[in-house]
């Protein structure tokens, strides 16, 4: 470097304090919007005649503070780290696949018909391997047609990955009700696998094994993306097109493997929590998490490990708040209330954030 | 002592010494001490510029001086840290675009900001009032007016992205002169020109300011600085350090006005030694073969027809020609980022017709794109992962190959290997780990002329390579371009700047409406027989 250019940087006043102060900058447009959007949820609760102290302590006594509370926050963890697994490949890639929950369902009704299925004939531990292949597998196929579509079409599959979903949440009922139906009970379910058979709960406790499967993807997906060629290619084909076909990059090809990675760790969040809590699935279930892992993962800013923190409490949240609503009788879907909060506050920060940045 | 290059200087003494306006009044806008830090960079320091109505203000200086910088200060892209600005004498802030379009500044961008997919027309009503329709025929006239005062012709209904980026640029102008504007800016806008286009637009920019718009220029080239601008501003290092008042510029005569300028914006660093002779020993069977290499476009003008050339070993064989006359299609094409509709490429022997652009590239095909913004650069990646982006999952950058995902990164490696470049090459950035958006074009344009000078290859396709670099910069590229062919590889020279192309090639073809319309040697006289091709007649 040229000596003029030295003198430049030291009347720039080197940053010495540069990551500090960007990591206390990046702390405060997260955790401002977050409570600020605790805050605002806070108001309607108390619109609604609750009193958000109340409401809130419940929540984090039940979703947190309690042992059993905490097993099932864990174990909800499971899925929902997959589902972020999913998204954190797809938006890395520039890739808005908003089909997970589609991708989901499909991916569980095909654990739910093949594992109780698969029981009689195949030992548990391969029941399990196979169950969830066929989930991820399952998922990956449903993402086909809007991947095809993009990559050689240059169709926006935002809106054909959220018509998927549509699609695919009925025909996973279809499939319930129609094709895979447990013909022992009255209920619509399918066949169930018993609790014996399912993956193992961790160290003696109900945490279920999913939550390994759950971070172990996160964190696979997190370095893959940040220190992989393969990572980079998916990277550089996100940030532009352009650049990654002058670079020598199979765009096309690459995009449809995004997809299929991106929709197949959603289909494996479906098969986990079938394989892992439910053992069978109803028709008409649809507990469709990818609605709130979305903002989440934008909240991460695509990064795993804050992606692993947030999901963390947000399933404390879904767990406290389905106490609550049969205690306090606010409910659950108060739990999406408080993530639009969170979704607008963030959008919001992220503007103020720019605008002041410009300014300098 | 600052030798002032021959060659960007160019030769074209042809248009007279323009008629200098008398000095108006008051300025239009004036920015009084503004100044601009970006982390690690004090971009404009302290700088007081005044735009008068009726003057070309030509602003010059070095890659990463702070032009740009400035310029938008003024068209409300930044804020400055310090400083003021007026408008017409009052203080304003400029806090956005929009407000620097209704303070009647508009800005014709250094790298076009045209939307690809739309057509012309539909970008020129862009940011107009969004609820009314636009009325085409009120457009049509207009644009009749600007093409009889100012002689710019457009086609209303091409699609953007098909049209080369001088004509691209041609948008931008008449879209500032559709608004009325009191000033209007021009970064770099003759870069992409031939020196008739250059010319044209210099005589377009009296006309302007005949009218009362006060023009801001920025431009390496100190030639047309000098014959355009009225008043000619130097920055280096962000600071102010000379200006040329249109008195003291007036009694100058060009050459003088030059060197002045020259030892103004490098100080006493000289400008890169002169170069000895090429030694011009193509010889050898071809090592690329083009032969009827047909590629469709969307425009008459803009698709390669029928193009046949051999290159050798060590020589350098220019293409010259008006921008958008299919340069950008036979590049593409060569590349592998177009497919052919007819015709071969053989390279070393090989077909690679069909082959795809990774596989030339493996094949010692390289390509530097003249679109370091769209395609050549990634803005948000770090300029060390810019640098190796072509080369994702090589060793010694990535470890472990096929197996592990196409290798682990080493960015150790990866960041040394960009500090060699940055080095190397005098790129302006504070760090290896500088998103490579945040650095000044031609400090861009550095980068990537690194990456595809560095590591083994057979043949170079370069697309206008020194556009956008100064002075000192252009010839230690014009130097590293004949030392790889003097090292024995095979370069193709793609420029609109008759001038590069008549230092540095062996044989140079003309090409017009995409076919090549004659290859003549670089010897005495090629400059004629050159003139002769671009107007259409034998050589
Ligand atoms: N957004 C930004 N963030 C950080 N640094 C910036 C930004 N924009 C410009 N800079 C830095 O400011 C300095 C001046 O850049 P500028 O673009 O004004 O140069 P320039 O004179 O236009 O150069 P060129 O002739 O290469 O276009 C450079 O060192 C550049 O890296
Ligand atoms: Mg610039």
């Amino acid at each position: 470097m040229s000596a003029s250019l030295e003198t430049t940087l030291d009347e720039g006043g080197a940053d010495t304090s540069g990551p500090r102060r960007a990591l206390a900058h990046l702390a405060l447009v997260t955790l401002g919007p977050i409570l600020a959007a605790l805050v605002l949820s806070g108001l309607v609760l108390l619109a609604l005649g609750v009193d958000p102290f109340a409401y809130y302590g419940y929540v984090a006594q039940r979703g947190l503070f309690s042992w059993l509370g905490l097993q099932q926050t864990l174990t909800r963890m499971a899925p929902l780290l997959c589902l972020a697994a999913a998204l954190i490949v797809a938006f890395r890639a520039g890739i808005w696949n908003l089909g997970i929950d589609g991708q989901f369902l499909l991916g569980a009704v095909t654990s739910a018909a093949l594992a109780p299925f698969l029981i009689t004939v195949l030992p548990a531990g391969a029941v399990l391997l196979v169950a969830a292949a066929g989930a991820a597998l399952v998922g990956a196929l449903w993402s086909l047609l809007p991947a095809l579509l993009r990559a050689y079409q240059q169709v926006n599959e935002i809106i054909t990955t959220l018509m998927m979903t549509f699609l695919g949440v009925s025909f996973a009922n279809l499939l319930v009700k129609l094709v895979f139906l447990d013909p022992g009970t009255t209920v619509p379910q399918t066949r169930t696998l018993p609790v014996a058979d399912r993956l193992p709960t961790l160290f003696g406790t109900t945490i279920s094994g999913g939550l390994v499967l759950g971070l172990v993807a996160v964190v696979v997906v997190h370095l893959v993306m940040t220190r992989t060629a393969f990572g980079l290619k998916l990277r550089t084909v996100g940030e532009s097109p352009l650049a990654a076909r002058h670079a020598g990059l199979d765009v096309p090809l690459l995009t449809v493997a995004v997809f299929a990675i991106s929709a197949g760790f959603a289909g494996l969040a479906g098969g986990i929590e079938i394989l892992g809590v439910h053992g069978n699935l109803q028709a008409g279930w649809n507990p469709a998490y990818g609605l709130a892992v979305i903002p989440l993962v934008f909240l991460a800013r695509f990064n795993g490990f804050a992606a692993i923190v947030f999901v963390f409490f947000y399933s404390a949240l879904m767990i406290g708040g389905e106490s609550a609503a049969r205690r306090i009788g606010v409910p659950h879907y108060f739990t999406l209330v408080l993530v639009a909060n969170l979704l607008i506050l963030l959008a919001l920060a992220e503007y103020l954030d720019h605008r002041r940045r410009r300014a300098g | 002592m600052v030798a002032a290059p021959s060659v960007p200087l160019g030769t074209m003494q042809a248009a007279a010494t323009p008629a200098r306006p008398v000095p108006a009044t008051s300025p239009v806008v004036e920015l009084l001490g503004v100044t601009k830090r970006f982390p690690g960079v004090l971009a404009v320091d302290h700088v007081d510029l005044a735009l008068l109505p009726g003057e070309v203000h030509a602003l010059l200086g070095e890659n990463g001086a702070g032009k740009s910088t400035l310029v938008a200060m003024l068209s409300g892209l930044v804020e400055p840290d310090a400083g003021r600005i007026r408008v017409a004498g009052e203080e304003r802030r400029i806090a956005s675009p929009r407000a620097a379009l209704q303070q009647g500044i508009s800005t014709v961008f250094q790298h076009v900001m045209l939307v690809p997919t739309l057509t012309v027309l539909e970008n020129l009503v862009l940011g107009m009032s969004w609820w009314r329709r636009p009325d085409r025929a009120e457009l049509e006239q207009r644009l009749a007016g600007i093409r009889s005062a100012f002689g710019i012709a457009l086609d209303l209904d091409q699609t953007t992205g098909e049209l080369s980026l001088g004509e691209q640029q041609q948008i931008e102008i008449v879209r500032a002169l559709l608004r009325r504007s009191r000033v209007l800016i021009l970064d770099e806008a003759t870069s992409m020109l031939t020196p008739q286009g250059a010319d044209e637009l210099g005589a377009l920019m009296r006309r302007l300011v005949k009218s009362g718009l006060a023009v801001v220029f920025i431009t390496h080239k100190l030639d047309e600085a000098c014959r355009f601008g009225d008043r000619i501003t130097v920055l280096r290092l962000g600071r102010k350090v000379g200006e040329l008042a249109p008195e003291g510029l007036a009694a100058m005569d060009q050459a003088a006005a030059v060197e002045e300028v020259v030892g103004l914006m490098f100080g006493d660093r000289s400008i890169a030694e002169a170069r000895a002779p090429r030694l011009r020993k193509a010889e050898g069977s071809p090592v690329l073969s083009v032969r009827g290499l047909t590629v469709t476009g969307a425009t008459r003008l803009a698709r390669a027809d029928d193009v046949s050339f051999e290159l050798r070993p060590g020589e350098i064989l220019g293409i010259a020609g008006i921008d958008g006359n299919g340069q950008k299609q036979l590049a593409e094409a060569l590349a592998g980022q177009r497919t052919a509709a007819a015709g071969s490429i053989v390279l070393d022997g090989r077909d690679i017709t069909r082959a795809g652009v990774a596989e030339r590239r493996r094949l010692g095909l390289r390509y530097l794109t003249d679109d370091r913004i769209g395609e050549g650069a990634v803005g948000g990646f770090p300029v060390a992962t810019n640098a190796v982006l072509k080369e994702i999952g090589a060793p010694p950058f990535w470890s472990g190959g096929p197996f592990l995902l196409g290798g682990i990164e080493r960015p150790g490696r990866i960041a040394a290997h960009a500090r060699e470049l940055i080095d190397r090459y005098d790129v302006r950035t504070p760090d290896e780990a500088t998103p490579i958006g945040r650095l000044s074009g031609g400090n861009i344009q550095k980068v990537l002329l690194a990456r595809e000078l560095s590591g083994d290859a057979r043949v170079v396709v370069f697309n206008k390579p020194t556009h956008g670099l100064d002075v000192q910069n252009i010839m230690a590229s014009r130097n590293r371009i004949a030392a790889i062919a003097d090292a024995g590889l095979a370069v193709l020279l793609i420029s609109t700047d008759l001038e590069e192309l008549l230092d540095v090639a062996d044989r140079i073809a003309v090409m017009a409406a995409g076919r090549l319309t004659g290859i003549v040697a670089n010897d005495e006289g090629a400059r004629a027989r050159i003139g002769a091709l671009m107007i259409g007649r034998a050589a």
